[in-house]
């Protein structure tokens, strides 16, 4: 019919539901819990976050072990201007962080207030977020041990 | 082994935004250029193998119009990875190796224009512990950056293979980005992510790039000086960073070692190190000296086409080994986060 213009709407969506296996599901339960979790990988190192393979032999890795929810920045960023999806609307570092019994870091935001305040070394504990539900932002960011 | 020579390279320049021309145009006369300076008629190629990331136009099987360029009626022989150019011509050269095939077309093409880059590469990460959390790719480099810094480096160095970089791709007419500034003046810009600068990090380019490759007395009647691969390999490392020492590119080494750059004299190298620290790592897993001429073209620093600057650097080295300016070149291509995974290929002219 002339004149009349069709209109159709598209919503582009990936409705996949996925599971995240029986390590990863481990960590995410803890998390939801307040607590971390590696694993032990076979030589003995403790993985976190941990991962279902070794990293290194590939071989298959079961042993969870509780670390604790402080630990030592090993590098940093600052970031002057965070984007839109970053978890903190303020400056903060982007850290990663080796937790206290683990052998590996893991990257998170540090809410630092200013660079000046960052150094390799230094010492953070974990922010919880409230109302947790089993993902890596239930760890809401990483705050210097020491109050500023 | 089969001998395979590099015989035809063409890419387009390098731009910010292409916004006058959709991937197949951008790719089109790129790709005819590239055959046509082969020698070898289009009809006879034996395989086609593009690199290209769905992710830049966000539409699954994006790279499926690539082939509009190319034209696949009557039905030809293709393949496509979701990685750099690079890893395609790899996939060639094996190809290649069957036999029953002399000649091969390798393209790549990205338009990063269409969205926000180093949001995008985000979801190149870990889906579970990184992503969700949004670090962009500007700060995984920061990060790996000031690992590297603290292992006994300066930030004067990342500012002289910047200055270099980008003084070399004043020369290089499909350059993007080609300025002449001292490491001086570049120490004086304030940090974007610190401790990288703006120079630090690669311009967000939108290109393509065409290789053809062709086998042993094919290779010797369509050119005069072929670019023989004499080695190649690539490597990768675990994705999580933390698990990684990010000062050092040991998958780049073994690769190095495999594809045999050591065997002798190196007289040039084009490395894909999209971020300046990135470069200095590179040369030293490739125990490449300070007599090595590194990225004439002005390399990633100057025009980083997504999925295509890998596959550039091998036929800028292949053009320096062609054109008779060196015996023996390296190239090398990266991808994923803080050079997680590495390609090296040793060029040759006939002795």
């Amino acid at each position: 019919m002339a004149g009349e213009i069709l209109v159709a709407t598209n919503v582009l969506e990936y409705p996949y539901t996925r599971t995240v296996g029986p390590v990863l599901g481990a960590f995410f339960t803890g998390l939801r819990e307040g607590r971390i979790q590696g694993v032990r990988a076979a030589d003995g190192r403790v993985l976190v976050p941990p991962t279902e393979y070794d990293p290194l032999t590939s071989e298959e890795l079961t042993e969870m072990v509780d670390v604790g929810q402080a630990g030592v920045v090993t590098t940093w960023a600052w970031v002057y201007a965070p984007r839109p999806l970053h978890p903190l609307d303020r400056p903060f570092a982007w850290v990663l962080v080796r937790l206290d019994g683990a052998d590996t870091s893991m990257l998170h935001a540090l809410d630092a207030g200013e660079p000046e305040r960052m150094s390799t070394g230094m010492r953070v504990r974990v922010r919880w977020r409230e109302g947790r539900v089993g993902e890596i932002q239930d760890i809401a960011c990483f705050e210097p041990e020491t109050p500023s | 082994m089969r001998d395979v020579a590099v015989v035809a390279f063409a890419q387009s320049r390098a731009v910010r935004a292409e916004e006058g021309a959709n991937e197949v145009e951008i790719l089109m006369p790129v790709v005819s250029a590239a055959i046509e300076r082969s020698g070898v008629p289009r009809k006879e190629i034996g395989f086609t193998v593009s690199g290209s990331c769905d992710y830049l136009a966000g539409v699954p099987f994006a790279f499926v119009q690539g082939l509009d360029a190319v034209g696949a009626w009557p039905p030809i022989r293709e393949s496509h990875v979701e990685m750099d150019g690079a890893w395609a011509l790899y996939e060639a050269w094996v190809r290649l190796q069957h036999g029953d095939v002399d000649s091969a077309l390798v393209y790549a093409f990205g338009k990063s224009s269409l969205g926000d880059l180093p949001q995008v590469l985000t979801l190149q990460l870990d889906p579970y512990c990184m992503a969700p959390l949004w670090p962009d790719s500007i700060s995984i480099a920061a990060l790996q950056a000031r690992a590297w810094l603290e292992a006994g480096h300066d930030e004067r160095e990342m500012a002289e293979v910047a200055a270099r970089s980008r003084k070399a791709a004043l020369a290089n007419p499909m350059a993007q980005v080609a300025q002449d500034l001292t490491p001086e003046e570049l120490l004086k810009q304030p940090y974007l992510v610190s401790p990288l600068r703006r120079h630090d990090c690669p311009p967000i380019s939108d290109g393509a790039a065409a290789v053809v490759l062709a086998a042993g007395g094919l290779a010797r009647e369509v050119s005069e000086r072929p670019a023989w691969i004499r080695g190649i390999d690539h490597r990768i490392e675990p994705h999580g960073l933390g698990v990684r020492d990010l000062t050092h590119s040991p998958s780049t080494r073994l690769a190095g070692e495999r594809a045999g750059v050591g065997r002798a004299t190196v007289d040039v190298a084009e490395l894909h190190a999209p971020f300046s620290f990135q470069e200095v790592i590179l040369r030293q897993a490739l125990g490449l000296g300070p007599d090595v001429e590194v990225n004439p073209s002005g390399g990633a620093l100057a025009a980083n086409v997504m999925m295509g600057a890998g596959l550039v650097r091998i036929g800028e080295a292949a053009g320096r080994v062609s054109d008779g300016g060196a015996g023996r070149a390296v190239a090398h291509a990266t991808s994923g986060p803080c050079l997680q995974q590495n390609l090296v290929c040793v060029l040759e002219a006939d002795q």
